[in-house]
């Protein structure tokens, strides 16, 4: 658990982040979005201190932030940013081991962590661990970033744009990655975007920021059904948000009683993507099949039409 | 790894060591530089250990202004630091516009003839390539690596010694190296003050009108400066290029 109470900072006249209270659950993924100079970064660099407020508190289990050194606190709290920060000098295995390292972990506890970190990121320990940075593609380096960020067990891990330097396959593949580690280590992620895409496909929870004031804090389906401001109807992009209230839903939760002629649908799929295959196949409504292959019901063109209007 | 540059400095260096042990091998291809019945290889005491004397002053002097300047950059370079930049940018390029015969001059009624003055004028001279260098590298390092090195909670220190110097390191061992290759050089004139250097024997030469001694005693300075800076180089490469630079 996460409690920000209050937080300002000042760089001399201008206030960076305006009086900021948020609190993020333990194990959930918050997404922190706003346009570059909203503050959402300084307020990221806050939680480990890399900025320190000018006032207000920040509590990691409900213990003061303050409590500890800056680098140790930094040490029990994941911290992965764009373009990776690896350092060129040494290995994939010494970067991801950095902070163990520092922690005084025993050799043997290290090598362990480094390779169960690896091979949860499919990259090869015995290939990839002697290689240096420059030697990995752009996705692969990222990867690292991130295994580095938790290879201490951090129970939070911040990241800061951490996909921006990524071409958007890669990107994709590397969100449902990190979504899938996230539930493996049951790590609390506050992640800084200013792509509403990626928000809406990671966040539980999505914290606008706007001239350093979070203007709305709210699951993605209740922001894109009451948006607080206009700043956050135009963030979301008022002709995305039918598509966005679909994609953040599963096929499960639209499925109706009946059947469907032709290829049927996964009930873990998206409804964003049931409508585009019923958009694309021409179809009315197509058979909905459970992940043991049961078929389910039906998911239809109308009862996704009134599901996107936010009618449901 | 022999190709044709690296053969070419095997083979200078042969030359330059049977040079050094055996002169008088060489004495045919010197003997038209010289005038009836005057030596062709210097007389006056062994080349050998002129120019070991000669690199023992150049590497004191360029270590001691290798630990000023690098500590100097460190310290200017951290935030406590700061204000003192411009003080000692302005010192040390004091000690670079100094000309090495000026402090010669002026260090001999200190310090008396001999090696002492020719250290402190090449210390002096040595000390702005490499604090220049240490200081473009330790403040031209990737935003990205700092901020990481910070965010893995490592401490100032471990900051400095574990990323920002081994990172810098190329940058400043450039530094270094151009440092020993001036100063290389301008030892030799420390020999004006009775410091035992390669210098003395081009001015024996200059003083009894041998050019076969003047050009002796600047060919060895001149291939020790060439070997010694392509050696230094390769280390910078092969530490660059593991860091893919």
């Amino acid at each position: 658990m996460i409690e920000i109470e209050g937080i300002t900072k000042r760089y001399g006249e201008t206030t960076v982040v305006r009086d900021v209270s948020l609190t993020i659950a333990p194990r959930t993924v918050t997404v922190i979005v706003g346009t570059s100079g909203s503050g959402k970064t300084t307020l990221l660099r806050m939680i480990n201190r890399l900025v320190e407020p000018t006032s207000g508190k920040i509590r990691l289990d409900g213990e003061d932030n303050r409590s500890l050194p800056g680098y140790e606190l930094r040490r029990r709290i994941g911290y992965a940013i764009q373009g990776h920060g690896l350092f060129p000098h040494r290995t994939v295995a010494q970067n991801i081991a950095t902070v163990p390292t520092l922690l005084g972990w025993d050799r043997a506890r290290i090598d362990a962590k480094v390779a169960e970190l690896l091979t949860l990121f499919q990259l090869d320990p015995a290939a990839f661990g002697p290689r240096y940075p420059h030697e990995l593609s752009g996705g692969q380096q990222q990867r690292v970033g991130v295994a580095r960020a938790l290879a201490a067990e951090p129970k939070v891990l911040l990241m800061d744009e951490p996909f921006g330097a990524l071409d958007p396959i890669i990107r994709a593949k590397a969100q449902d990655d990190l979504l899938a580690i996230q539930k493996h280590f049951e790590t609390t992620i506050v992640l800084v975007t200013h792509d509403m895409e990626e928000a809406f496909h990671l966040a539980d929870r999505i914290a606008v920021m706007d001239k350093g004031e979070v203007v709305q804090y709210a699951t993605p389906a209740e922001m894109l059904v009451k948006p607080a401001t206009g700043f956050v109807e135009s963030l979301i992009g008022a002709g995305e948000r039918p598509f966005r209230l679909l994609a953040i839903e599963a096929v499960a939760s639209a499925v109706e009683p009946g059947t469907a002629e032709g290829e049927a649908i996964s009930s873990a799929a998206s409804q964003r993507e049931a409508l585009s295959t019923l958009l694309w196949s021409g179809r009315k409504a197509l058979p909905v099949v459970g992940p043991d292959g049961v078929l389910l019901g039906k998911v239809s063109l109308d009862g996704l039409a009134q599901r996107a209007a936010g009618r449901s | 790894m022999l190709r044709l540059p690296n053969l070419f400095r095997l083979l200078a260096l042969t030359v330059l060591i049977a040079f050094l042990v055996q002169p008088q091998w060489f004495e045919p291809l010197l003997r038209p530089l010289v005038q009836e019945n005057a030596p062709a290889i210097y007389n006056q005491g062994s080349l050998l250990q002129l120019t070991l004397l000669h690199l023992r002053t150049v590497a004191i002097a360029t270590a001691g202004a290798t630990v000023v300047a690098l500590a100097l950059a460190i310290l200017v370079t951290r935030t406590s630091g700061a204000e003192f930049l411009p003080l000692s940018r302005s010192l040390v390029n004091i000690g670079q516009t100094f000309p090495p015969v000026a402090v010669l001059a002026l260090a001999v009624p200190i310090f008396g003839f001999g090696e002492k003055p020719t250290l402190i004028a090449l210390f002096l001279y040595g000390l702005l390539p490499i604090f220049e260098n240490a200081l473009t590298g330790l403040t031209t390092l990737p935003q990205s690596i700092m901020e990481a090195a910070r965010g893995t909670g490592m401490t100032g220190r471990q900051r400095l010694l574990k990323i920002e110097l081994p990172l810098a390191m190329p940058v400043i061992l450039a530094g270094i190296r151009l440092s020993v290759v001036i100063s290389l050089a301008t030892a030799t004139i420390g020999s004006t003050v009775a410091a035992r250097t390669l210098g003395e024997v081009i001015i024996a030469g200059l003083q009894s009108n041998n050019l076969a001694f003047v050009v002796q005693g600047g060919l060895i300075v001149a291939v020790l400066a060439v070997l010694i800076h392509d050696a230094l180089q390769a280390a910078e490469r092969s530490l660059g290029s593991r860091m893919g630079r």
